[in-house]
């Protein structure tokens, strides 16, 4: 058994500084949207009274839900007991308490009154899911940093089973609410759907381990850590998986609806006739974001190269913000019906398909978000021992080196 | 924040207090004279609290529907707005003014009057005669004087 | 960790004889324009509102024609709504809506407001219970404590809520209004809770179109409770099981 040592990023290249100023660049641009939307109000966004959450929602729900997904390399490893996940178990946590913060951050920024948020914390409604939520994320945050605490520590070590059964138990109560906020909304056709919290699980999963890939393959790359075939093999059957399965739940989804005659009209808008929402729903979430990924990660000649794998996951991303933009806007877009059979005709946009278009402070916001979770990820990779030095194919893993002379090694 | 206001309140009540706890380039405020006789409350009380009957008066108010009049913002506004020379209310928030005239000194935002009026309903109605009788310079000493002199 | 917390004080001597004392009142200050709704019911102004009250609304689609606004114009001019010229995000707390019927081709002109649903679905979901029922029926959203999350637009099956989008002045002193939360129809709360109705409400009856009635569903004997009796209603989205306080005749 080869002891599992992980290392620092040096930090000293002009490789690291560049992406970290362009990384902190980013995230201040996006800092700066959000003060320009809350100082003018959203009247300078493309939210209105009938799309009353927009871009920096798409790109929130799609962090968060993700953020969720990606402790699943860390939950095979230490819940499910699969050695051969070890030793990215550390990068699996990080990532995921990075990627809850940026998508957490775009949603505060995006409130009328971000400045609130203390009133958030202090005043409840038990029955609201957002309610829960608040407790749910805060309370991810801090289990994963234990989970994370009981990995690095050795005397702890021992501890990291049940605090990876813990996490991931968590992670899933967490996207259950996260999709019960539009789960349980029954006012609108395109959501009041149960099928809604298992979506957003199977969704988290399929983000998830794409984001992973991508960062695993790109910092390896990057640092120039020796990374094996075996484990990219591994982790992109299991994207095949998970891509498989939301296309799977996505037609349930549909069908489901189209079974019910009540359910036509907002179905016919979303897979018909809804312009840009069947576009993007058709062309970049089942084609693009699912059926060429799997083209490619089942192929037993193309998914040989890295590249293609990093693309089919790179798709996946897309794919993945897509599905959530047809989710979030589609969903809105479509009228509410007040009086069924009848049409319906009002100065406050009734019985009409509401417009939206993304502006820029929104796809900022967004973007920064991204950037930001991207940020933490690569000043704690700097900070402390979260990559190992190397992920040869060879020998499985045993137990991790003694944090010690990791650490001394990175000096 | 409340500790700096406070500090405020007592040097008035003290009388010759505020040389000792403010700089002497910085004008003391001198909220404009009010209309009636007096306020709601003794005027020390409200200088320290009229925040917290104000919160306790918004949460009556907005949830039980208890309306009462004593400690209502609409009705300071009723009794501290001023009206200019054209007799048009001058917004309560605006520099000089009653409650910003303090809040500038003690450093205190108000976020009040980001949603509530700061003035009564119709600027256009003029109440000359409270108007002439409140002094209109902000910074008339007199004023300084009459308020401090309110206290019981 | 707060709450709104229903009224549960028990009627006693002193609220009877401040009951009373506040109808007389009442009666002896009747100015025109001003309406005593439920005279027995008339309430004192330091005491709090009652659950055994719920104030519900009939709107008769029979009498309200197709091109009337006075109810929409009324609002605005109650709650300060002037409009930036944004449609698409200027507040509206009741809006005329035109129907259709696909089949028959017959068509109705009705007032869509907030309707005061007794298990709303806009006070379930808000994290902060800024949106919440008034023991008396009434839903109405305390800005306090609104941060802006825009959960209860997503929530609300009757589009009945507004985002204010942008800055605002010169907001009229009854009905405070601020960036960043979210507000809707109150049922003109300021004017109910000194015994005067809505202001959609006056302005129908005072044009007698009386399309609009407003009253207390808790007493049977309410003119509003007598007129719900006497004409066929529904609900809007009925299917929902909202139990909503506004009631619909003529459609």
């Amino acid at each position: 058994m080869v002891p599992i040592r992980y290392q620092t990023l040096a930090g000293k290249s002009a490789g690291y500084w560049l992406l970290f100023i362009a990384l902190a660049a980013v995230t201040a641009i996006g800092y700066a949207a959000a003060h320009y939307m809350e100082v003018n109000g959203h009247y300078v966004t493309g939210m209105t009274n009938q799309i009353v959450w927009g871009t920096p929602h798409v790109f929130a729900v799609f962090l968060i839900v993700a953020a969720s997904g990606i402790l699943n390399v860390a939950s095979i490893s230490s819940a499910f007991g699969k050695p051969e996940y070890k030793p990215l178990a550390r990068l699996s946590g990080l990532l995921s308490i990075a990627l809850l913060v940026g998508g957490l951050i775009v949603l505060v920024l995006d409130l009328g009154r971000p400045e609130r948020l203390v009133v958030a914390m202090t005043y409840y409604n038990f029955k609201s899911i957002f309610a829960w939520n608040i407790f749910l994320y805060v309370g991810f945050l801090l289990v994963v940093a234990v989970y994370l605490w009981m990995m690095f520590e050795p005397r702890m070590n021992k501890y990291s089973k049940p605090a990876g059964i813990v996490a991931f138990i968590w992670r899933f109560v967490l996207t259950t609410g996260t999709g019960s906020i539009f789960g349980f909304l029954v006012a609108r056709q395109a959501y009041d759907a149960a099928i809604m919290a298992p979506m957003f699980i199977v969704m988290s999963l399929s983000f998830g381990t794409a984001i992973f890939l991508v960062v695993l393959v790109a910092t390896f790359q990057w640092t120039s850590r020796p990374l094996g075939d075996d484990i990219l093999r591994r982790l992109k059957n299991l994207l095949a998986i998970f891509v498989a399965a939301v296309l799977y739940l996505t037609v349930a989804f549909h069908l489901t609806n189209l079974y019910a005659t009540e359910h036509h009209g907002v179905e016919r808008f979303l897979l018909l006739d809804g312009g840009v929402y069947t576009a993007v729903f058709w062309l970049i979430q089942v084609v693009l974001g699912g059926l060429v990924p799997l083209l490619i990660l089942f192929s037993p000649t193309v998914s040989r190269s890295r590249a293609a794998i990093v693309l089919a996951a790179s798709l996946v991303i897309v794919g993945g913000l897509a599905q959530v933009y047809v989710i979030i806007i589609g969903g809105q877009a479509y009228p509410l019906v007040l009086f069924p059979g009848m049409e319906e005709t009002s100065t406050f946009f009734d019985g009409v398909v509401h417009a939206y278009v993304p502006s820029l402070p929104e796809l900022l916001l967004g973007v920064g978000g991204i950037a930001l979770s991207l940020l933490i990820a690569v000043i704690a990779m700097r900070v402390l021992p979260f990559l190992p030095e190397q992920l040869p194919d060879s020998a499985p893993h045993g137990e991790d080196a003694p944090t010690a002379a990791a650490a001394s090694t990175a000096r | 924040m409340r500790r700096r206001l406070a500090a405020v309140g007592l040097a008035f009540i003290m009388g010759a207090g505020w040389s000792i706890s403010t700089p002497a380039d910085i004008p003391l405020p001198a909220p404009p004279k009010a209309k009636g006789d007096r306020c709601v409350e003794p005027t020390d009380l409200m200088r320290r609290n009229h925040m917290e009957f104000l919160l306790h008066q918004r949460d009556e108010t907005v949830h039980r529907g208890i309306r009462t009049k004593k400690h209502s913002l609409v009705e300071c506004l009723t009794c501290h707005t001023q009206t200019d020379a054209a007799g048009h209310y001058i917004p309560i928030n605006a520099p000089g003014q009653f409650c910003q005239d303090c809040h500038a000194y003690s450093g205190v935002k108000m976020d009040c009057f980001e949603c509530h009026a700061t003035k009564p309903r119709n600027s256009a109605s003029v109440h000359s005669k409270s108007a002439a009788m409140s002094g209109t310079s902000p910074a008339h000493l007199s004023n300084l004087a009459r308020v401090v002199g309110n206290r019981p | 960790m707060k709450s709104a917390t229903p009224n549960t004080r028990p009627d006693g001597e002193r609220r009877k004889f401040l009951e009373r004392a506040g109808a007389a009142a009442m009666l002896l200050s009747l100015a025109p324009g001003v309406r005593l709704v439920e005279l027995v019911l008339a309430r004192a102004e330091d005491q709090p509102v009652s659950a055994q009250m719920r104030w519900g609304l009939l709107v008769d689609a029979t009498k309200c024609s197709e091109g009337c606004t006075d109810c929409v114009d009324a609002c605005n001019d109650e709650h300060g709504l002037t409009g930036l010229g944004r449609p698409e995000t200027d507040a509206q707390y009741i809006r005329k809506v035109g129907l259709r019927d696909k089949t028959t081709g017959k068509t109705h002109s009705l007032p869509v407001l907030c309707q005061h649903c007794e298990t709303a679905p806009c006070v379930d979901v808000c994290p902060t219970g800024a949106s919440f029922r008034r023991a008396d029926g009434i839903v109405l959203v305390d800005k306090h404590i609104c941060i802006g999350c825009r959960y209860c637009m997503m929530a609300c099956p009757f589009k009945a809520r507004s985002f204010i989008h942008e800055d605002l002045t010169d907001q009229v002193p009854e009905s405070p209004r601020g960036k960043g939360t979210v507000e809707g129809c109150n049922f003109c709360v300021h004017r109910v809770d000194r015994d005067r109705e809505p202001a959609c409400v006056e302005a129908c009856t005072e044009a007698r179109h009386g399309a609009l009635v407003f009253g207390d569903m808790g007493n049977a004997n309410s003119a509003l409770s007598q007129k719900l009796r006497e004409l066929t209603n529904r609900q809007i989205r009925s299917d929902l099981g909202l139990n909503t306080g506004v009631r619909y005749h003529g459609i």
